[in-house]
């Protein structure tokens, strides 16, 4: 079977949807001619052409704008913020005008934009452009969050954002680009938004995991399983729409829950599984609920440092221990 | 008596702005009771001196052009087609406003003339109408986009980088700068290094153009000529309307801040009243017609706010519905 990269699916979903809807149009910083910084987009700007594929001014606010004005107008765009610490620099339009649009309008519009952008840490960029994202935009109703930990998916979740009529930030984990899997073309297919993904059975304990943390999640996840803990991983792919049934089921089954994230813990959105865990599990809990995450540290640039603050491989595995053994 | 010193307009297109002239500073006016009867809510900011501007510019635009504007936006939803019903149930948070209730005072949206959305933050408004001319470029529709703004918007970094990438594009965009002298209070050269914001224009390579705010036909002349020239193909212009709200920044603002005498000066140049005395001048109009025309106005303004009043809530289900699109 072909070997595809996430960072291949990337721009094989981009160019799938531009070939299947006119409307596309795909722009950001350095996207088009040079094909991205992360080089995840070649080849668009030669098969699109300049009026669909654009390079535009380091001008976040202006051109994450242009985006929503261009959806409520009839075009689906897809803008890219190069990394995922850009966002702030757009929040306004993000927040207070892409997210609100249609509510404040009394549904006048519909929005399809896309926001890609690549985040998280664990690639020595430092602490300006290593962030995770998706939770500073939980708190803002409206948008679609999604959080692709595959190639597979980065392929399937970015087609499903772009056919998508309301906004979707599709977070693209950048230490992830290098990560390839064996598919089938006919397996390359949209991911529907708001559908969680067991990446591994088990019936002792659930682990919510996603991205680069997810990978970490199943590598420990083989470690107690030679221990003789059997270990379910929850890929959520999409934190909003959250696939509440698939999880609540999850934590059911096993009665211990664990949610590894790479963010600061407060704020996080493995308060939000936490508190899903509250509301709908409480009488099948047999442990407290543990959230392994980056405490209240942020990405140094250092390695050993960049290394100890993303949950890493042991700390799941001795969190998890914790959990069995309560 | 004012001179005719631009090429006067059609007599239908005459009566048609002066109409939605006195209807913006009629509505204006009505709107403030209302607000002092706590039935507009939160806070309302009155174009009452600007309505040249509103109208002008909307005279200038042809159908599936697209709007984005401040919120001082009630003159641009009026002259750009909204009705007055859509306006005054949306004041009050009724059901069959402009946005169901949701939007208010500061977020008066009509898709359908074309209105994309008046906005409560200074400055994305401009950025927003990029994408209209974006999509008017790429489906190469013939359409404009234009956005309205305020002067103490063009200190907002949104501005500079929206007239930037708009010029590097050639975007069809209108950058409509509607200069009042004062951003909320500070009056603009406290905080504006320039005293003309057309001046900026250079910075962009793109035309800017300063216009009497005040003269509705003057505007209405210099928006069209850019806006062909935008349809055109050879990109956006930076228009800058002088001009003067003669109430406060909003309703809490009485607006102490004003030099003595300048209110007054003002309203000597008052835009109902240029234009009623070059159409009166013409012989196209007179004393008795124009006191009809605003009787006509007011009664029919009475009407709908009763009207709206009576309106009902939106349902309390409407709450959550439109956070998503669904389907």
């Amino acid at each position: 079977m072909p070997k595809l990269t996430y960072r291949e699916a990337v721009v094989r979903a981009l160019a799938d949807e531009m070939r299947a809807d006119s409307d596309v149009v795909f722009f950001g910083e350095d996207v088009a001619v040079a094909g991205g910084v992360f080089k995840v987009t070649p080849g668009l700007y030669e098969e699109f052409g300049p009026e669909r594929v654009r390079d535009t001014p380091i001008s976040e606010q202006a051109f994450i704008g242009m985006a929503l004005g261009a959806s409520i107008t009839g075009l689906r765009p897809v803008a890219e913020l190069m990394f995922a610490d850009f966002i702030p620099v757009a929040m306004d339009q993000i927040a207070n005008q892409i997210a609100k649009y249609r509510y404040m309008s009394g549904g006048q519009f519909i929005v399809p934009v896309t926001i890609r952008a690549a985040q998280g840490g664990g690639a020595g960029f430092g602490t300006q452009h290593s962030a995770c994202a998706e939770s500073w935009l939980m708190n803002f109703p409206g948008l679609m969050i999604a959080v692709p930990a595959t190639p597979a998916d980065a392929y399937g979740l970015l087609r499903s954002a772009i056919r998508e009529n309301n906004p979707v930030i599709v977070l693209e984990h950048k230490f992830l680009y290098n990560m390839s899997e064996e598919i089938d073309d006919s397996a390359l297919q949209p991911v529907p938004l708001g559908q969680a993904k067991i990446r591994r059975e088990g019936r002792d304990l659930t682990i919510v995991a996603t991205q680069l943390v997810l990978q970490r999640a199943l590598e420990a996840a083989e470690i107690l399983a030679a221990e003789g803990v059997d270990v379910e991983v929850i890929d959520p792919r999409t934190l909003v729409p959250l696939d509440k049934a698939t999880i609540v089921a999850s934590i059911r089954k096993t009665g211990r829950l664990v949610i590894v994230e790479e963010n600061p813990h407060g704020g996080g959105w493995g308060g939000t599984i936490a508190s899903l865990a509250a509301d709908e599990c409480i009488y099948w809990l047999e442990a407290p609920v543990k959230r392994v995450n980056m405490g209240e540290a942020l990405v140094a640039y250092s390695p050993p440092l960049e290394d100890a603050v993303i949950p890493n491989v042991e700390r799941i595995a001795a969190v998890a221990r914790e959990v069995m053994a309560s | 008596m004012q001179k005719t010193e631009v090429p006067s307009l059609d007599l239908n297109v005459r009566q048609h702005m002066l109409r939605r002239m006195l209807e913006i500073r009629i509505s204006q006016e009505r709107i403030q009771e209302l607000f002092l009867q706590n039935l507009v809510r939160g806070t309302t900011h009155l174009c009452i001196g600007q309505e040249a501007c509103a109208v002008g510019v909307a005279a200038a635009l042809e159908p599936g052009d697209t709007v984005t504007c401040t919120y001082r936006g009630h003159g641009h939803a009026l002259a750009l087609g909204m009705t007055l019903q859509s306006l005054f149930a949306e004041l009050m948070g009724k059901a069959s406003g402009a946005c169901k209730g949701k939007g208010g005072s500061m977020h008066m949206t009509d898709a359908s003339v074309g209105l994309l959305g008046a906005n409560a933050i200074v400055g994305a408004q401009i950025p927003i109408a990029l994408g209209g001319a974006l999509t008017a470029q790429v489906k190469r529709t013939g359409k404009i986009s234009v956005t309205l703004f305020g002067e103490g918007t063009a200190n907002i970094g949104a501005f500079h980088e929206s007239l930037n990438l708009a010029a590097v594009w050639k975007l069809p965009v209108l950058f409509i700068c509607e200069n009042n002298l004062y951003g909320e209070y500070s009056p603009m050269h406290v905080t504006t290094a320039v005293e003309h914001i057309a001046d900026r224009a250079c910075a962009y390579n793109m035309p800017g153009i300063i216009v009497d705010g005040q003269d509705a036909e003057t505007i209405y002349h210099e928006v069209k000529a850019m806006a062909d020239r935008a349809r055109a193909g050879h990109g956006p212009a930076l228009i800058e309307l002088k001009t003067y709200r003669y109430r406060g920044h909003s309703r809490t603002d009485t607006a102490p801040y004003r030099k003595p005498g300048e209110l007054d000066e003002w309203l000597k140049r008052d835009p109902i009243m240029i234009l009623k005395d070059r159409m009166v001048a013409d012989g196209q109009l007179d004393e008795t017609e124009f006191e009809e025309l605003k009787g006509a106005i007011e009664r029919g303004m009475h009407e709908v706010v009763e009207w709206a009043k009576a309106e009902p809530y939106p349902p309390l289900e409407a709450l959550t519905e439109d956070v998503y699109y669904q389907g």
